[in-house]
């Protein structure tokens, strides 16, 4: 027997309540795993937004569109190194609830724009020349099975053709990558030229710009100059950094921070009060005991380490076995969900941050209890010796 | 005091004086208390209730300080100490053996005697081996797994004189080690003390209310109105 085996066993001296008390813990753990690996996921595109990218969409609302002529008039502007447009399709592969992420785009500028974008030379050249390719992401690829030379029809529910159609065939020219896993492959990109020329309505409109800025020093004064331009025109135009675009398309959703911390802050709130006034009775119900431990030689900082020392294996016991949980969940679900979230997963810093939560639960639900164990006195306790 | 008188003393108290204070009122429980404890005794203190048994057994043990005096154990000093200094010396000097064992629940016979060593610098394997010698000294050694709900209260005690000596130190301090046994068992319990009395050489200093358990040790000291008075036992 060592002193971590006695810790062990103080803590589950009273098995079910032992356990209860890890359960809870575990689930506010589970909680806050599950639900920052979904935060963190709906934030990657605000992580790996790149610092000279601009978004420039329509004053009124971004899924207003803007005229096509508007790429060439924002490259003239001082500042500015490439312009890119992009447009959605709203696609979906044979039945409306296989969701595709798809965008119209001007395939030479837009590979600039999004230089993370990684695919072999030979495919890249097929996408530039091909008008009826459809780049797919890796992760789009790999939900529908999709490979090089496969024909796919995509329906749009948004965009008709002329003949009334609402589907465009496409094949598999190029399949890509990204250098970064947070960098999204989750959708698929094809020719502008191809969608427009065949729209029944809404031709020469494009979605959104994507500026590439000479220097992110010159963000703000790019950004001025794109509005200046457009100004008083019937498509007004507004211009942020990709961040700020992207943060504020998912704040359109509720502010998904408030949310989480809410009802992380509530779970937590609740197991720090039931384990700290489980553990102060737990620690009341064994006077006694710490005082017998205290006669035979015990002192007072060591009885406070060993009730704290029991604090943080509930805490981690707990916190472990919530974390494991919501990992399984992520793993399974972040399959099922590639298509729609991509880069679900528990990563090294939430991890990390339920690690910094464990140790703080355990300091802030054992302090009171261990220095309640630390300054039991012995003849008050045992009553005489 | 020549060199081999304070050789076979052990403890030392000059003009000790104790009192608590209850309410505004100060309780003297003795004053001026003067008294040697030998190498090897085997005191059986006794006395009505309030006489100030359980103090003068905390004071010998480390657990409380006197109010006025000094307390010398082996020639040092114990009154002084701080309380970690006093709990490791407690650790190293002194067993304690109490009514009603004190056992840990959770833990096995084994494990409970296993205890005190944990304050000692030695391996696992060492503690396990004095652990298991100690057991077999009390003759309980066959139910070293068993947790103490699993004993009875003689086997129970014998865990807790384990658990005293283990460590094997020069005093046990006992506080009625029999009255809540039934006499077959309180004898059995009494015999074992008296064994590391005489065969180890374990000075005992045991509070009592029993003159039958009394009689097991060398002396008995009276203790009335905070002054002890002497008399050698029949036994």
């Amino acid at each position: 027997m060592n002193r971590a085996t006695l810790v062990r066993k103080s803590l589950f001296r009273k098995k079910v309540r032992a356990i209860l008390l890890i359960l809870s813990i575990a689930i506010a753990f589970f909680i806050f795993g599950a639900l920052g690996a979904f935060y963190k996921a709906f934030n990657s595109g605000v992580e790996v937004a790149a610092a000279d990218r601009l978004v420039t969409v329509n004053k009124i609302n971004f899924t207003v569109t803007m005229p096509l002529a508007y790429q060439a008039r924002v490259a003239q502007v001082e500042g500015v190194r490439n312009v890119s447009h992009a447009s959605w399709f709203g696609g979906y592969y044979q039945e409306p609830q296989n969701f595709v992420q798809t965008f119209a785009v001007d395939p030479e500028t837009y590979l600039i724009a999004y230089d993370e974008l990684t695919l072999p030379p030979e495919q890249r050249e097929a996408f530039l020349t091909d008008r009826t390719c459809l780049a797919a992401g890796r992760a789009l690829a790999n939900q529908y099975g999709w490979s090089l030379g496969d024909r796919i029809p995509l329906l749009s529910n948004i965009w008709q053709q002329q003949d009334g159609s609402s589907a465009w065939d496409f094949t598999i020219c190029a399949i890509f990558d990204a250098d970064d896993d947070a960098v999204p492959t989750n959708y698929a990109i094809f020719h502008y030229d191809y969608f427009n020329e065949t729209l029944a309505f809404n031709r020469d409109q494009l979605g959104w710009l994507i500026v590439s800025t000479t220097d992110p020093a010159l963000n703000a004064e790019v950004s001025q100059a794109i509005d200046a331009l457009f100004a008083n025109s019937p498509a007004e135009t507004e211009t942020t950094t990709e961040a700020a675009f992207t943060q504020a398309f998912l704040e359109q959703i509720g502010n998904i921070g408030l949310i989480l911390t809410s009802v992380i802050g509530a779970a937590f709130a609740t197991i720090l009060m039931i384990v700290g006034t489980t553990m102060v009775l737990a620690v009341d119900e064994r006077t006694k005991e710490i005082a017998v431990m205290k006669t035979l030689g015990f002192t007072a900082p060591s009885i406070f380490a060993m009730t704290l020392g029991e604090v943080f294996l509930l805490s981690l016991l707990g916190g472990l076995i919530g974390l494991g949980l919501a990992w399984t969940l992520v793993s399974l679900a972040a399959e099922s969900l590639a298509g729609f979230i991509p880069g679900l997963g528990i990563s090294l810093d939430i991890a990390l941050i339920a690690l910094a939560l464990m140790v703080g639960l355990a300091l802030l639900t054992g302090l009171l209890p261990a220095m309640r164990a630390m300054n039991v006195q012995i003849s008050t306790a045992l009553g005489k010796l | 005091m020549t060199e081999d008188l304070r050789q076979d003393t052990l403890y030392q108290l000059d003009h000790v004086s104790k009192s608590y204070t209850r309410g505004k009122e100060r309780v003297d429980i003795f004053t001026d208390l003067t008294m040697q404890i030998g190498r090897g005794e085997f005191i059986a203190i006794m006395g009505p209730s309030g006489s100030g048994k359980t103090t003068i057994l905390n004071l010998l043990g480390g657990i409380d300080r006197p109010s006025a005096g000094e307390i010398a154990f082996k020639g040092q000093r114990i009154d002084n100490l701080g309380q970690g200094k006093l709990a490791t010396w407690r650790a190293h000097n002194v067993g304690f053996i109490f009514q009603f064992y004190n056992l840990m629940p959770t833990l096995t016979a084994i494990e409970n005697v296993e205890l005190p060593l944990l304050l000692l610098k030695m391996s696992g394997k060492e503690r396990r081996r004095r652990a298991e010698t100690a057991l077999d000294i009390v003759g309980i050694a066959d139910r070293a797994g068993h947790k103490p709900r699993q004993l009875s209260g003689g086997q129970q005690q014998r865990v807790a004189i384990a658990r005293a000596i283990v460590a094997d130190p020069a005093v046990l301090m006992c506080d009625e080690p029999t009255g809540d046994l039934d006499r077959e068992s309180a004898n059995s319990v009494l015999e074992t003390l008296q064994l590391l009395n005489t065969e180890l050489g374990k000075t005992i200093v045991m509070v009592t209310h029993d003159p039958a358990a009394a009689s097991f040790a060398k002396k008995e000291l009276h203790l009335d109105k905070g002054r002890f008075v002497e008399r050698e036992a029949l036994a």
